[in-house]
């Protein structure tokens, strides 16, 4: 299937005895938004980890650009770098500049030039509008400037997707907006995104599919106005009704 | 009096040679010591083992016996240095021991979270540890690395027993020939101990603080 960017089938994990994944199948296309939703716990984000190999899986198969994700080694950390990914707490190298955040993966894995990087780095960190904070620290930075840098590094790989597990979740309410208004952006530019996330606004709004996840598996699988507006699993029905009170 | 000054200028001369022992040897332990905590948290199994039984069998060990084992030793195998290069090598496989230890214990500080990110851009093992890890583990354990050095500072008066004229060895002999101000010479030298690893803390503390500005 040489359109999908991710693909998952038959994919299977488990943590112990839990079962976190049971037999996921699903695909992201080029271009396309994705959303995942989901009570916690319900595999979620261990499914968007299992695409960078941040999670190992049990069985089955995960391919990006149509190539079977491989085990450690050079020819992972190739593949990586093409699905970028922004995490819950940011994860900012904590000892670095934000600009130097931003060029780390380009300098070292794209083998860009300091100079290069560095304009190139500016301008994604315009994109995300935080040009200004380029020389400070992170930890000088709020929440909300933390996530956008942080995307902004994950812009610089030039990757295929960018996987995002709850960006918003550890941000302070007046901060997520800024977080969402950047990654909508970003999706009417035509980025492929799979997004874990709570923001049932931003799935309505940006998605162009709602995968929703319980007990480790697809429940459903649906366009936005469809998944909200007319659920049709009991557990689906059930999620919404507590999430959109 | 006048006896004291003349024994004092020829121990400043002897702590020329203790802080070249100390200042080679800190280098040479870092190096080791960082690339042996690397090797500790590598995904190569062989790599850990034979680190973690280099450490937990030097660092538990006497320094004299490491001493011993490398001047008396070695040269049985037909490795034959001068007395100042087996000790540089004596204390340096000592304290890399204690190097690696703290830096692991830096290395486990370091939350998951960036090394996941670090991996997630695609880099590899080596240059995560390079540029993410490692940075960061070296600057958060300055404070305990500055107690290590301190220790090998006067560790390496050992070094006296095995050929090596270090402010020690030198102390020993003056003492030998002054005997009536056995107890000036000995305090003098202690005095001279103390006031260098003084300005060690102090350089450290200083090199704690630039480590922490740029966070």
């Amino acid at each position: 299937m040489p359109d999908s960017v991710i693909s998952m089938d038959k994919v299977n994990k488990w943590f112990g005895a839990l079962h976190a994944l049971r037999d996921i199948n699903f695909r992201v296309s080029a271009g396309e938004v994705v959303v995942v939703a989901g009570p916690s716990g319900s595999g979620k984000s261990t499914m968007c980890r299992t695409i960078n190999r941040l999670e190992t899986i049990d069985s089955g198969t995960i391919r990006v650009n149509g190539e079977t994700l491989p085990a450690e080694g050079r020819e992972l950390a190739k593949l990586r770098s093409e699905v970028a990914m922004v995490f819950q707490q940011f994860n900012l190298f904590s000892h670095l500049s934000i600009l130097d955040n931003v060029t780390l993966g380009p300098i070292k894995v794209l083998r860009q030039s300091g100079a290069e990087a560095c304009k190139e780095a500016l301008g994604f960190l315009d994109r995300v509008g935080i040009g200004d904070q380029a020389h400070k620290f992170p930890a000088q930075l709020s929440g909300g400037q933390q996530q956008r840098a942080a995307i902004a590094r994950a812009l610089a790989m030039r990757p295929k997707a960018i996987l995002f597990d709850e960006p918003t979740s550890a941000l302070d309410p007046e901060m997520v907006n800024e977080v969402l208004e950047v990654m909508t952006q970003l999706a009417k530019e035509g980025m492929t995104m799979l997004v874990v996330t709570h923001e049932m606004g931003f799935a309505r709004r940006v998605a162009h599919r709602v995968i929703f996840m319980d007990a480790g598996q697809i429940v459903e699988e649906a366009p936005p106005e469809a998944f909200f507006t007319n659920p049709k699993t009991d557990r689906a029905r059930d999620f919404l009704s507590k999430i959109l009170m | 009096m006048n006896e004291l000054m003349g024994v004092i200028s020829t121990l400043l001369r002897a702590f020329v040679t203790t802080l070249e022992l100390t200042f080679l040897s800190a280098i040479l332990s870092l190096v080791v010591g960082i690339l042996a905590a690397a090797m500790r948290v590598s995904p190569v199994p062989p790599l850990r083992w034979a680190v973690s039984v280099y450490v937990r069998l030097v660092r538990n060990t006497p320094l004299t016996i490491v001493f011993f084992i490398t001047v008396f030793g070695l040269p049985q195998v037909g490795v034959n240095f001068s007395f100042f290069s087996f000790a540089l090598l004596a204390l340096t496989l000592y304290t890399a021991t204690f190097v690696a230890e703290t830096v692991r214990a830096g290395i486990q500080a370091i939350p998951i979270g960036q090394i996941e990110a670090a991996r997630s851009i695609g880099l590899t093992f080596t240059q995560v540890l390079a540029y993410v890890v490692l940075p960061q583990a070296v600057r958060s354990v300055v404070p305990p690395l500055a107690s290590t050095f301190i220790a090998l500072f006067k560790n390496s008066s050992i070094a006296s027993a095995f050929g090596v004229a270090e402010a020690i060895s030198v102390m020993t002999n003056m003492v030998n020939v002054h005997s009536t101000i056995v107890l000036s010479i000995m305090g003098a030298t202690a005095a001279i101990y103390v006031a260098l690893a003084l300005l060690f803390g102090r350089a450290f503390t200083w090199l704690e603080r630039k480590a922490l500005i740029a966070r």
